[in-house]
Order: structure tokens, then sequence, then C-alpha cells
């Protein structure tokens, strides 16, 4: 019974006195919904793991054999198994394990899909996703505040830094990463070289950056506050520093920067390929390298950058 | 084929009893320096390689991406290969099937005794568990430094003792030298040594191949090792593509290595595999096998099962880099996603390759100590059955956030969080068999107990791992990092000691130094939760892994874990110096049962002669019948057998 | 042999082992060691702004990789170009930079990367002339760039004429095909700054960014920024 009350404090004390500051914090709705899933997981695993200690620590003062009076084991059927208890543990184990799978489900689901990366065709996507992925192909897509619109964003990942391009507003790239609050945002994750892994922490978003592939992740914005990006898969000598900070701002704040930056960058966006979910980089580099046939076939539909792009 | 009840009259078992008559051995088998033995293997391996690199020289300079980078990774990998092969040739691997391919009578195999026997391709199984110990110890050893050299760096994110290409290269090293230790550390010394005595029977079912497993691991250690002065590998242990392929020589290290300890994984499972089941003592049916048997043969099945995909992925790996294919690399037909897959389709099985010796190790360990029979028997060895099955359906939860098929998400959180269910029987036959027992604390069973403490964390820390929503913060970070320190170091290498402490009696006849050796224990117990546990909250603060540099805020506890992790190196100094004190300077001689276990491995005289038993026993019953009045007896050792080998019941109650 | 004996052994072939050890860690480490540091923090007085002078070649010629990319820095205190990428500067103060680009061009894989960041003015000079944004896909293209991602400064260095002959040993002579670049920035705080080059002009590497791009002291480096 030490084992009921240790568990319940614990799990008391960690609800209360930690819980608040469980990572990744409360910054957007899938921070606070994955802060809640760890925070569940923790207190379900806080009372099994308290009672294996208690159990063990029970076993090794009481049972030793330098203690005084400790009876002998007795051997024999009775000690080799005994099917209650067998039978007991199989069975809470599995309900307690299958139903933390259902708990994850649903937790992915009602989240559109936590912050992780869904790949291109995402199946959990918040409302009105579709629609706005589809129409940031277009040259006339645009997002105004207080519109209940979708915000795409697109992270491309290359060695060594993320750059972030906004196809609602003209396609221009940045290397800083403002967003509104209050607003549902779709982050579509590339990459121009090898693997990366998009990592906005205090929004909880992580999508892989593969080559060739729109990796997308979905969350919801709510108040302001600053967040870390770092790169959380190893692609070469710089992964360390491959780390930039960004901005949740208010959505009168987030388009008055958009679009000086739109007007700041026009003479660059115009030499920047037009907008597309992937980029086939040449994969001989800039001085000619590593695959003999320079004449790279493009296996999407998409633009090219480097020797392909057309002279403008 | 049937192994006769008494001493043995067939030609490889006659080979292992010191001749009577005159046999004229061949050059390569005599005694002494003019022979087969580790000295023509090094001196073959190095001929090999200068053989294979001035030949990819020769082929290759001139080709434009090689000509452009200055560094040629065909000259490299041909050498390696090349140099393996002499290696094999040097220490005699391959004189038996040449002579077979050519038509020729098998020649007796090497009969030198002495220690010389150690440094030769010995179908000794027990000399060759012997040989894995100090191989094993070698990788342990190399990686242990490299980890130190990690924690040196991550002392300071702003002072950088090593640049970050240097850096990234250590990780890389320390990450797949252990991963490849740990893959072997116990089915190659304990399973090899063990399984023959534990099972009854007088040799492994293929003696040559066991030997070719030994001697191809230490191949692999020195293929992994040419990655250091070859410029290092950037990926990690987990080598992703395409930044494989965009990396230097040192890449092919990389992959050739795990081909060659692939190719000796393999050997090494089939064989045991083939032995449990086919070279059983008469009486031993299945549910008398001894639990560690059990675990070596679902870690066996793992690896013969498993390693291929390791192996044909690592073979695309070196066609993309030397041969420039595309199967890694999108923009030409492949794909950056095959890599990943086919990694973690044996990368999976893998880990369970590791913990499942230790699981085994553990149950065979506690009737001991507990003077108790093993709980719950039967549900440990399904347990060990089901883990091994079911690891091959789980290994997309390393690419949850990846951008696979979101469908594929729950379907692996639901086969991840079942694996869960198998792997945490071993905790009810662990509780079961310690209720009401009457425990004594030797060392081994300290080990032991430190095993049921780092797995409960590991374990639970997995099914975090597994959620993928909480995967979201937790995964490519320092959580995961912990977590499988915890699994792997935690539960693998802790079991390892206990079973280095409790076997090495029987291995070697000396005891481990006691005192030595819990001072061993606490200090590498204490520290190993010292260095990992605030790893768990770094990660979850947000530091990724393998990174040279992280916020400042984080700077305390990296140093917290830096510290405790000097001090476990230290304990492993103490391991190493209590393994020299015990093993050669004051050796402590051993009794032949001095842990008073009713295993059939401790039946036999000690030493252990080279043909095992005097006589195949006939097992009557499984070994755990402790504690219980009118047990029968284990084995029938034949009649006129000695009388005091055969223990019947644990001596404290004496009958 | 008695107990001493072994004893004396044991802990001397482990004395002998850690010896080779130390060696061979030493050894292997020596290239890697950020060890050369140029010091730009003396040769002016304190406050005053630092000249930084820097070329970067297409390929060094010398040394373990004769066929890389390289960057090298001018000693302002010897006025010699030496081959180390780890730059100590002063915090808070006005870097000039003047870079010599002796390597051919080719358009940007982002051409987001053409773009003059984080400069005094967003702008930098090219042989004289003021520039914000430079069209890698016209001319001869960009040869390199020098960013320091942490504070968002990226200047793209255009490249030479690729039929001109170009200079194969650093260090260069400004008698070689060359751009000459001038931009100016402010150090912040003290710390440690990683810069690199964004161009993937890695010869022989998938996708280029091997070799010198991957390797400490050619095509990246820090700035050791002290108070």
């Amino acid at each position: 019974m030490i084992w009921v009350i240790i568990s319940v404090a614990a799990d008391l004390l960690f609800w209360f006195w930690v819980g608040p500051h469980v990572p990744p914090g409360t910054m957007t709705s899938t921070a606070k919904s994955n802060q809640f899933d760890f925070t569940f997981l923790v207190l379900m695993a806080l009372p099994v793991m308290i009672g294996v200690w208690v159990y063990l620590g029970y076993a090794i003062v009481t049972w030793s054999a330098k203690r005084e009076g400790v009876p002998e084991p007795v051997g024999g059927p009775e000690a080799r198994g005994n099917r209650k208890a067998q039978v007991a543990w199989i069975t809470i184990t599995s309900v307690v394990v299958l139903f933390l799978a259902g708990f994850g489900t649903v937790a992915v689901i009602n989240d559109h899909g936590s912050g992780g990366g869904e790949g291109p065709n995402p199946i959990w996507n918040p409302a009105g996703a579709s629609k706005a992925e589809a129409a940031a192909l277009t040259s006339s897509s645009s997002w105004s505040p207080n519109s209940n619109q979708v915000l795409p964003v697109q992270v491309i990942a290359q060695q060594w830094k993320f750059t972030y391009r906004y196809p609602t507003f003209g396609g221009f790239e940045s290397s800083e990463l403002i967003l509104p609050a209050g607003t549902t945002i779709a982050f579509n994750v590339t990459s121009l070289d090898v693997i990366h892994s998009f990592w906005a922490y205090q929004i909880s978003v992580k999508a892989d950056a593969n080559p060739q592939q729109n990796n997308v992740a979905y969350t919801d914005t709510k108040g302001t506050g600053n967040f870390t990006v770092r790169c959380s898969e190893l692609c070469g000598l710089w992964h360390g520093a491959m780390y930039n900070y960004g901005k949740v701002v208010s959505q009168s704040a987030f388009v008055n920067w958009a679009q000086t930056t739109e007007s700041a960058n026009a003479a660059n966006t115009a030499n920047l390929p037009p907008f597309a979910w992937t980029y086939v980089p040449d994969a001989n580099g800039a001085a000619g390298g590593y695959y003999i046939d320079g004449n790279v076939t493009p296996y999407s539909p998409s633009e090219i950058y480097g020797a392909k792009q057309p002279a403008s | 084929m049937t192994i006769s009840a008494e001493r043995p009259t067939d030609v490889t078992a006659a080979a292992m009893v010191p001749p009577t008559s005159k046999v004229v051995l061949p050059w390569t088998q005599r005694p002494g320096w003019m022979s087969q033995h580790l000295g023509t293997a090094v001196v073959l391996a190095v001929l090999g390689y200068a053989l294979g690199h001035w030949f990819g020289n020769a082929i290759s300079s001139n080709y434009a991406y090689i000509a452009n980078s200055g560094q040629n990774s065909i000259a490299d990998a041909l050498g390696l290969a090349v140099g393996v092969l002499g290696w094999l040739v040097g220490i005699g691997a391959l004189n038996y099937p040449l002579a077979k391919i050519v038509g020729k009578e098998a020649r007796h195999e090497s009969t030198v005794e002495g220690w010389s026997k150690y440094f030769r391709y010995s179908l000794d199984h027990k000399v060759v568990g012997l040989q894995y110990v100090v191989g094993v110890l070698l990788f342990l050893f190399t990686g242990g430094l490299l980890a130190m050299a990690i924690r040196t760096e991550l002392l300071n994110p702003t002072t950088h003792v090593f640049s970050p290409d240097t850096y990234i290269k250590i990780v890389s090293e320390h990450g797949t030298i252990m991963m490849m230790m740990a893959t072997s550390i116990i089915v190659g010394p304990l399973g090899n040594y063990l399984v023959p005595l534990m099972i009854g029977a007088r040799r492994m079912a293929f003696p040559r191949i066991e030997a070719f497993s030994f001697w191809i691991f230490v191949a692999g250690y020195g293929v992994i090792f040419s990655a250091l002065p070859y410029g290092g590998f950037p990926t990690g242990w987990t080598g992703y593509a395409p930044l494989q392929t965009q990396a230097g020589p040192g890449m092919v290290s990389y992959l050739l290595g795990f081909a060659v300890i692939g190719m000796g994984m393999m050997a090494a499972g089939f064989n045991i595999a083939v032995t449990i089941i086919n070279c059983r003592a008469p009486g031993m049916t299945w549910s008398r096998v001894p639990i560690f048997v059990w675990s070596i043969l679902a870690t066996a099945a793992l690896l013969t099962l498993a390693t291929p995909v390791l192996f044909a992925g690592g073979l695309f790996g070196l066609l993309d880099k030397t041969a420039q294919t595309a199967f890694y690399v999108t923009e030409h037909g492949g794909s950056s996603y095959l890599w990943q897959n086919l990694f973690w389709f044996f990368g999976h099985p893998e880990v369970y390759i590791m913990a499942l010796p230790g699981f085994g190790i553990v149950g065979e360990l506690l009737p001991v100590f507990t003077r108790k029979p093993l709980f719950a028997y039967k549900v440990a060895a399904a347990g060990m059955i089901g883990v091994a099955l079911l690891s091959f359906f789980v290994w997309q939860h390393h690419l949850f956030q990846s951008g696979i098929n979101p469908d594929m998400r729950p379907l692996f959180m639901l086969t991840t969080e079942l694996i869960s269910i198998p792997t945490g029987f071993i905790f009810l036959v662990g509780m079961g068999t310690l209720y009401k027992a009457k425990i004594r604390f030797e060392v081994p069973m300290l080990f032991c107990m430190a095993v049921f403490f780092n797995f409960l964390i590991g374990g639970v820390t997995g099914v975090f791992l597994s959620d993928v929503p909480v995967n979201v913060t937790v995964h490519g970070g320092f959580f995961v990092l912990s977590h499988f320190h915890y699994t792997i170091m935690g539960g693998l290498l802790f079991a390892f000691m206990a079973g280095l402490y409790y076997w090495l009696p029987k291995m070697t006849g000396k005891m481990m130094n006691r005192k030595i050796g819990m001072i061993h224990f606490w200090t590498m117990f204490v520290f190993f939760n010292l260095t990992f546990f605030p790893m768990f909250i770094i990660g979850l603060l947000g530091q990724p892994r393998r990174v040279f540099t992280y916020a400042k805020n984080l700077q305390g506890l990296n140093d917290f874990s830096s510290i405790a992790a000097f001090c476990l190196g230290i304990s492993f100094l103490i391991f190493f110096a209590n393994l020299m004190w015990s093993m050669f300077i004051s050796p402590e001689k051993a009794p032949p049962n001095p842990w008073e276990s009713l295993g059939l491995e401790w039946q036999t005289a000690s030493p252990i002669p080279s043909y095992n038993f005097e006589r195949i026993p006939v097992i009557l019953t499984d070994p755990y019948h402790y504690s219980e009045v009118g047990a029968p007896a284990l084995a029938d050792f034949g009649a006129g057998g000695d009388d005091s080998r055969a223990v019947t019941t644990g001596s404290d109650s004496a009958q | 042999m008695s107990m001493r004996g072994r004893l004396a052994t044991v802990l001397g072939l482990f004395l002998v082992a850690v010896g080779l050890i130390v060696w061979s860690v030493a050894s292997f480490l020596n290239p890697g060691v950020p060890g050369g540091v140029i010091d730009f923090t003396h040769a002016q007085p304190a406050g005053q702004a630092v000249n930084l002078t820097a070329q970067v070649v297409g390929s060094i010629g010398t040394g373990n990789h004769p066929t890389w990319v390289s960057y090298l820095a001018k000693d302002p205190t010897t006025g010699k170009w030496v081959h180390d990428t780890t730059w100590k500067l002063p915090a808070n103060t006005v870097v000039h930079m003047t870079v010599y680009q002796f390597d051919s061009g080719s358009p940007l894989r982002n051409q987001e990367w053409g773009q003059v960041q984080g400069t005094t003015g967003n702008t930098a000079t090219l042989n004289g002339a003021n520039f914000s944004v430079y069209n890698s896909n016209t001319g001869n293209g960009v040869g390199h760039t020098f960013a320091i991602p942490s504070l968002n400064l990226s200047v793209p260095m255009v490249g030479v004429n690729g039929s001109a002959t170009l200079c194969g040993v650093a260090p260069c002579g400004l008698k070689w095909a060359h751009n000459t670049e001038t931009f100016s920035f402010k150090t912040p705080g003290p710390g440690n700054y990683n810069w690199q080059c964004f161009v993937p002009c890695g010869l022989g590497y998938l996708f280029g960014n091997g070799g010198g791009m991957s390797t400490q002291n050619y095509m990246g480096g820090f700035l050791e920024v002290v108070s």
C-alpha cells in the first residue's frame, strides 16, 4: 500500500509542480497537446516505475541472505509459477499498452498530426489546409489577418541553414521565420541536398527535410513569443550550428513585416525560381562534381535551380 | 548428425584429443612461429590492403570525381576488401574450403595446446569464447575513449576542443564501434562458450564457421578503425543517405565495416541456431532448455534474418559512393528514404539482438542467487520469442517525422507499444523469482539488479518515444540518446558484466576479486545513472543529437553529465584493473562450482576438457530445482560417472 | 613469474598502450584541432574599425588536399597569407572586409544567396561598384559566398570568367584574374560565430558540399569575438 500512496503523491506532485513547465510549452496548439501527452504518459509511467522500485527495494531488504531470520526459500511447482499473477500481469500490461496506443492515435488525429511531418500527402489536415496549399502554387494567392486562412510557409533546408519562403506574399525568401499569432500554419519542409530536420522547439513541430520531397506539418499558433529552430538530423559539418530564432507576432505586425520584406527583396525574388513544393538542384554542385552526366532529368514537375536555370 | 554418448571417435572430435600416434601436421598447423596465427593474418592483411589499394588507384584515379576531389574511395574500398581477404587467408579460414574445392582430403586442423591456441583459428568453442572476450573488450575500450572525447567537447558550448568536423567524426566512430561491439558482446564470448555446455554438446554444429565469425569480427574492428586515418565519416552510426554519398573515403570504412561484421553476425547466428536446435543432449526437451539458451536462440534467429538487409543496404551505399549508382540519390531516380528503411529494418531487430541476451543472463543468474526456481519460465521463453518476432514489425518508429505515409504511424505506434508487453515479461519473471527468496548479493547478482533498475527506465522511456505526439519533442535529441544508452548500456552492458563475473571462474579457473568487483559495480552503477539521467532533461529542453554547440543555459546539465561520464570511465578502468589482477597478477583459484549453481555447464570438470563431457549426459530435468525437497537429479552422467559433480539441490538446504 | 613481476608487466604494457593511444589520438587530431587563429584584435587601437583581407581560391594547390577550394586570410601583423579560418575579432566593432575572389562562378543553387544581407546598408562593392543583388544566372555567376549564418550575413562572391587561366596554387597574387569585393559589418558581443560558404563548391562530392566545404580551415571557420 506504500506503493499506492507514493504513486498518488508522485503523480500529484508531477501534475501540479512540474506539469506547467513540461516541454515544449504552450505556445501553440501542438505544443499544448504534446505537453499534455507527455504529462499524461509520465502520470501513467510513474506508478509503474514506483511499483517496480518499491517491490525491488522491499525484496532487497526483506529477503536478503544477510538478514537475520530469513526463512529458507521453498522450491517446487508453487515457486515456478503462479497462474493468477501471470495472467494478471499479462492482462494489465496489455490493457495499459493498448490504451496508450489508442490514446496516442486519438491525439495524433485530433491535433492534425501533432506537429509531426506527414509527408507530401497529409491525411490529418486542419480545415482549409488543402485549399491553401493548392492556392499557394498560383501567383495570386494571398493571406490576410482575421480570415481564418491557413498560412503556408515553405521551409527550405540546405547545408547549413534554413530559409523560408512565403508563397502568399509573392514567394519571397527570407532567413527569418516570423509567424502570425492565432493562425493555422502549414509548414512545407523540403531540402536542397541531404536530409535535415526542421525542429521548431516551442512551436512543437518536427519534420524531416528530404531532397525532392515535401513534408507537411501543421500547428495553430496562439499568443506571441519567441522560439528556437534547430536542425535535428545530422547533416554534416555545421549541423550543430544550423539553428535560428523565430518569432510569433501579432497578425498586423506580421503582415507589416511580410509586405515590407516582399518589396525590399523584390529584385532578388525575380531571380528565384517560381515557387514550388520541391526543387531539383543540380547534384553536380556549382563547379561540376560527382555525377558524370551534368544533365539532370527532373523527376518532379518543378523548376530546377542551378545550371539548368534559363538565363533571364 | 549424431553425437555419441561415448568418448568421441569421429575425425574432428579426435583432433581435439592430443594425438597419441605421430601424425605429420601440415606446416600451417605446427606449433610455433612458422604456422598460421595472428601474425600471418596481420602480415597478409597488410599485403592484401596494399595490393587492393594499388589496384584501385590503377583503375580509377582518372575518374572525374576522383581527380576533382583528390580522394579515391575505390582504392580505399578495394584496399580494405582485399585486406580482409588477406586476413582470412592468413589466419587459415580458407584452408578447409579451398582444400575441399580442389578435391583434397580435409587436413587436421590445429591441435596446438598452450597459450598460443588463442592466437589461432581454433575449432574449440571454448577457445573462441575467450578470444571473443578479448575482442569485445578491445571494441569497448576504443568506443569508451571516444565517448570520453565527446563529453570533453560538450563541456562548453563555445570553447571547442575539437573542430566541428573532427567532432562529428568522433561521434560517428563512437556510435559505430559501440553498436558493432554490442551486437556480439554476449553472443560472442558467452554464447559461444556456454551454449554447447548448457545443452550438453561437445561442440558447435559448425566449428569452422564459429571460428570464422570471431576472426572476421576482429577484421571488422580493423576496418571500422581505419575510418579514422581515412578522415572519418560524418553521418553518425545511422549513416543516412545522401550525406553518406557526399562523405569522404572514411564512409567506405563504415559501409564495408558493417558488411564485414555482418558476415560474422550471419555466420554466428546461423551456427548457434542450428546448434541449439540440433545438438541438444538426449532428454533435453524444449522445456528443459536453460533460459539463457532460449535468449541466444531468439537472438540467433534475429542475427540470421535481419543482417542480410543491412548487408544489402550497405552494399548499395558502397556502390553509390564508388560506382556512382544512385540508389539513395533522389534526383537520379533513387530515394533518400530507401536507406532509412533498409537500415532500420535491420536496426530495430539489431537492438533486440542486444537486449535479449541480457535478459537471458539475468534469467539464468537470478535462480542461482535467490536459491529459487525461475518464476514463469514458460512466460520468459515465450516473451523472448515474442520480442524476436515483433521486432520485425516496428522499425518505422524511427521514421515517424521523416515524411513517411502518415497512415503508417498509428500502426507502428501500436506495434511498438505491443512489443513492450513481452519485453515486460522479464520483470514479471524477475519479481516472481525474488519473491520470498534468500538473496545472496554477490557481484553478479548486483549487476542483475542494476539491469532491472536501468532497463525499467530505458524501457519506459521507450514507450514515451513510441507515442507519436511526444515523439515530435523527443526524437533526434538527447532524450532518445539517453533512452538507448539506458537500454543498451544499462541493460546489456551491465548484464555482460554480471555474466563475466559469474562465468569467468568456470572459463578460466580463477575467481574475479570480490572487493574490487564491488567497487567496480557501485562506481559503474552510480556514475552511469548520473551521466545519463540528466540527458533526458537536456533532450526535453531542446538539445539535438550530435551537435558541437548548444544553448548556453544547458551548460550546467551538460557539465554535470560530462563529469559523471569521466567518473564512469574511471569505473571501467577499475574493471580492467580487476580483470588484470584476478586473471594475471594475483589469481585466486576458483572452485569448480563457486556459486553452487545447478546449471549443466557447472557440472563439468575444472578445467573443462576440450571434449566437454566424459560422456554426453542424458538430461532428466531443467536446471532450476533450487530449494526443492526431493528434486530429481539434473542429468544422468553415465555409469560410473563422478557423483560429486551431480548437484541435486541448493546446498543451503543440504539433503 | 612472481606476482610483482606480473604486476610490473601488466602496468608496463598498460603504459605502453596508453602512450600509443595518446600518440595516435594526438596525431589524428592535429589537423582537426582548430589551432590556427589569426588575431585581428591588436592590429589597431581599441574601438577602431578592423580591416580584414581574405581571398578565396579554386584550388589550394598545397597540403593534404591540393584540389580543394579554400579561403585564406592575411595576418594583419605579418602581412602574410595564412591558411587558417578562425579569426579573432574584437566585440562590438566595425569590420571592413575585403575579399579577393580568384575562382570562376556558376548559377547559385539557392538564389537567395545572391542578395547581400547583414552588411552595413545591405550593400557590398564589386570591383568598386555598389551592389545589393547579383543575378547568378547572368554573367560569370557566383563563385562562393561569405556568410555568417547566426548574424544573417551573406555576401555573394562573384565569379571570374571561366575561360581565363585561373590561379591554381594559393596564396594567389593580384596579377591573376580576380574580383575584389568589400563590405562592412559590426561584430556582436563576445562569442563564437561560425562562418561558411553557401555555394556547393566541393569538387567531386555529391551536392558539392563535401571535401573543403565539410572540413575546418577550408571553406568554413569561426569568428572568435572577444571583448
